[in-house]
């Protein structure tokens, strides 16, 4: 952690900065081109499906949550993306009311919460962390148990249900046993569980957590279906790759606070470059000297493991080229920012 | 993708029903969620719940009714099988609601993480307790009955007042059940449970007129079981088959709502605490 200083803005001190505006990228277009042109004013809904502000939670003398601000567009994917640790569950937690806030307010679909949460929460689905299906349970009881819990009407849970499994792509094994059922089957059962009532917000904590990357990709497809039907839903994530695939939006969260927030490719763009360049690292001390060198040129660094990042390399002066040499060229991704912004490590 | 997904367009027929009424008015819908999973839940274990409610009484009814009857005779006038086949029906009640009240909502809570699911739909902790113990008392309700069932194959004179037998059954179970799970939100491990069984629910069962008349006990300890709801529960089941004054079925039924009404009010302050950060 310590070693990944870097020379870009205090970490600690900085303020929250938002790239781009807030409101969802356009929808139609394709996915690269929301960074360069999303869509202002475009905003459905007009309120934010969820909103936070200055929302503080302390357990004893942690401060988890740390004068949060938040707003969630309606019909956005919204990643809240972050280390263990940084506040991301305790935040997922206090939109349900299973977590009280000491202070600040809180809005969900327009209810304020925790007083109106029940309201909320019958128009929400949430997808928690732990896995707890009913193990006794088949595949389709599962389901049937949660459109009880959700309310739907008696005419529309076998409807439902059948969606359910449908969207699961678990329609060929309904009346098999939870505790039969692979991790990744699971997990899409514990996503479509929270779906049974059709919700207009889908809260997803670390929905990948635990599973093999091949798993994740299918979820990721069922994630990419809600946004299709026009479900806002907020993600919360340590997994880089995940927000800057699936999230129309990203906050980036350390220490129970927002540090910057915007469409990922704005972030990416604004804060680490389009291009980032790495260098092996010998053992030895070369790897100051080469970040002083960099550091004089105006650039940042981050160290990643064995080789030294120099970002924005695609700005690099002539002088420092020649110097340096040419590094392994690669994307620019979220990690780059976040580790900019707080010198710390998502991962 | 599948084409039903994209069907939706927002159209509001389609959306989540929503909750009508007042924020934190509780409700019977969420009660019935509960039991919708209770019930499906049931479905698969009810084979050994019942093979455990029914036999484990009717047993211990049969050992010491018939081996220790012999013994004893008669008791104020009842055949000691009569008038233990009535106590026993509240232990029957206590053993089938307290337990699961401790130990499954202690599972369920700490292991398996289902009322953290439960809460995150629109569920609020009393409802959540209040239909938990719903389900228990159901089956204390229908389960407290079997050694009755044998105590008149026995030769009990079977009785109309019999018929609220399953009602006194629900009220204690619900009790019971309440202060189990208001016990498991209060230990602060699956261990400590031992006290509770050994200190709590053992001298219940033995303390409530069940196998003696509590005439029978110093006047402390029959002090004590005025305080044992069991007991009041036992008074009640023995007065549908012996006969009771009005007034005093009514005292005894008092005595059970006092207890739950206390139970209700300690098993959700402490779910509460335990539930919600």
């Amino acid at each position: 952690m310590g070693s990944a200083e870097s020379s870009a803005p205090d970490g600690s001190a900085a303020p929250v900065d938002r790239t781009g505006p807030a409101e969802p990228a356009g929808r139609d277009g394709p996915r690269t081109d929301a960074g360069a042109s999303p869509a202002h004013g475009a905003d459905a809904g007009g309120a934010p499906a969820v909103a936070l502000r200055d929302v503080v939670k302390r357990f004893g003398s942690f401060t988890a949550v740390d004068g949060l601000d938040l707003e969630v567009p309606t019909g956005t994917v919204f990643g809240l993306l972050g280390p263990n640790g940084a506040g991301k569950s305790t935040t997922m937690k206090m939109l349900t009311a299973q977590s009280r806030a000491d202070s600040g307010e809180i809005t969900v679909l327009g209810h304020p919460v925790p007083r109106a949460s029940k309201r909320a929460r019958a128009e929400m689905g949430v997808v928690p962390q732990h896995d707890n299906l009913d193990e006794e349970l088949t595949v389709r009881e599962n389901l049937e148990v949660f459109t009880h819990l959700y309310r739907v009407p008696r005419a529309r849970r076998a409807e439902s249900v059948d969606r359910g499994l449908r969207l699961a792509h678990l329609e060929d094994r309904p009346d098999l046993r939870a505790d039969k059922l692979s991790g990744g089957m699971r997990r899409r059962l514990l996503i479509v569980r929270g779906l049974v009532h059709r919700p207009r917000l889908v809260l997803l904590d670390e929905p990948t957590v635990g599973l093999d990357p091949q798993v994740r990709q299918e979820l990721w497809g069922l994630i990419t279906e809600l946004r299709a039907e026009g479900v806002t839903v907020l993600m919360s994530t340590h997994y880089i790759e995940e927000a800057e695939r699936l999230a129309d939006v990203v906050a980036l969260m350390a220490k129970g606070r927002v540090v910057s927030q915007g469409v990922p490719a704005d972030l990416i763009a604004r804060h680490a470059g389009s291009t980032v360049e790495e260098f092996p690292v010998e053992p030895g001390a070369r790897a100051d000297e080469i970040e002083e060198r960099v550091a004089a040129a105006g650039l940042a660094t981050r160290r990643t493991g064995a080789t030294l990042s120099v970002l924005r390399a695609d700005a690099m002066p002539e002088s420092l080229r020649d110097s340096l040499g040419r590094g392994n060229a690669r994307a620019g991704n979220l990690e780059d920012v976040f580790v900019t912004l707080t010198g710390e490590r998502v991962e | 993708m599948s084409p039903d997904t994209r069907t939706r367009g927002g159209s509001s027929a389609d959306a989540a029903p929503a909750v009508q009424v007042p924020p934190g008015r509780f409700e019977l819908a969420p009660i019935a969620g509960v039991l919708a999973r209770e019930w499906a839940l049931y479905r698969r274990s009810w084979k050994p719940t019942t093979f455990a409610s029914i036999v484990e009484p009717v047993i211990m009814l049969l050992a010491f009714g018939v081996g220790l009857g012999s013994l004893v005779g008669a008791i104020g006038g009842y055949d000691y099988i009569h008038f233990l086949g009535t106590g026993i029906v509240a232990t029957s009640v206590l053993f089938t609601s307290m337990f699961p009240g401790l130990i499954d909502t202690y599972v369920r809570r700490v292991f398996q993480h289902t009322y953290d699911g439960m809460l995150a739909a629109p569920v609020d902790v009393r409802e959540l307790v209040t239909g938990e113990a719903s389900w228990i008392a159901c089956k204390a309700g229908v389960y407290g009955c079997a050694p009755l069932l044998v105590a008149i194959a026995f030769g009990l004179p079977a009785s109309w007042a019999m018929l609220l037998v399953p009602v006194i059954a629900f009220v204690t179970g619900f009790g019971f059940a309440l202060t189990g799970i208001w016990m498991s939100a209060a230990v602060p491990s699956i261990k400590t449970m031992d006290y509770i069984i050994s200190g709590v629910i053992t001298p219940l069962f033995l303390i409530a007129g069940t196998f003696f008349p509590i005439g029978t006990l110093p006047g402390w300890a029959q002090a004590v079981a005025k305080v044992n709801p069991l007991y009041h529960c036992v008074e009640l089941v023995r007065g549908t088959a012996f006969g009771i004054g009005v007034g005093e079925a009514a005292l005894h039924f008092a005595a059970l709502f006092a207890f739950v009404a206390v139970a209700w009010c300690l098993a959700v302050f402490q779910m509460h605490r335990k539930l919600i950060d």
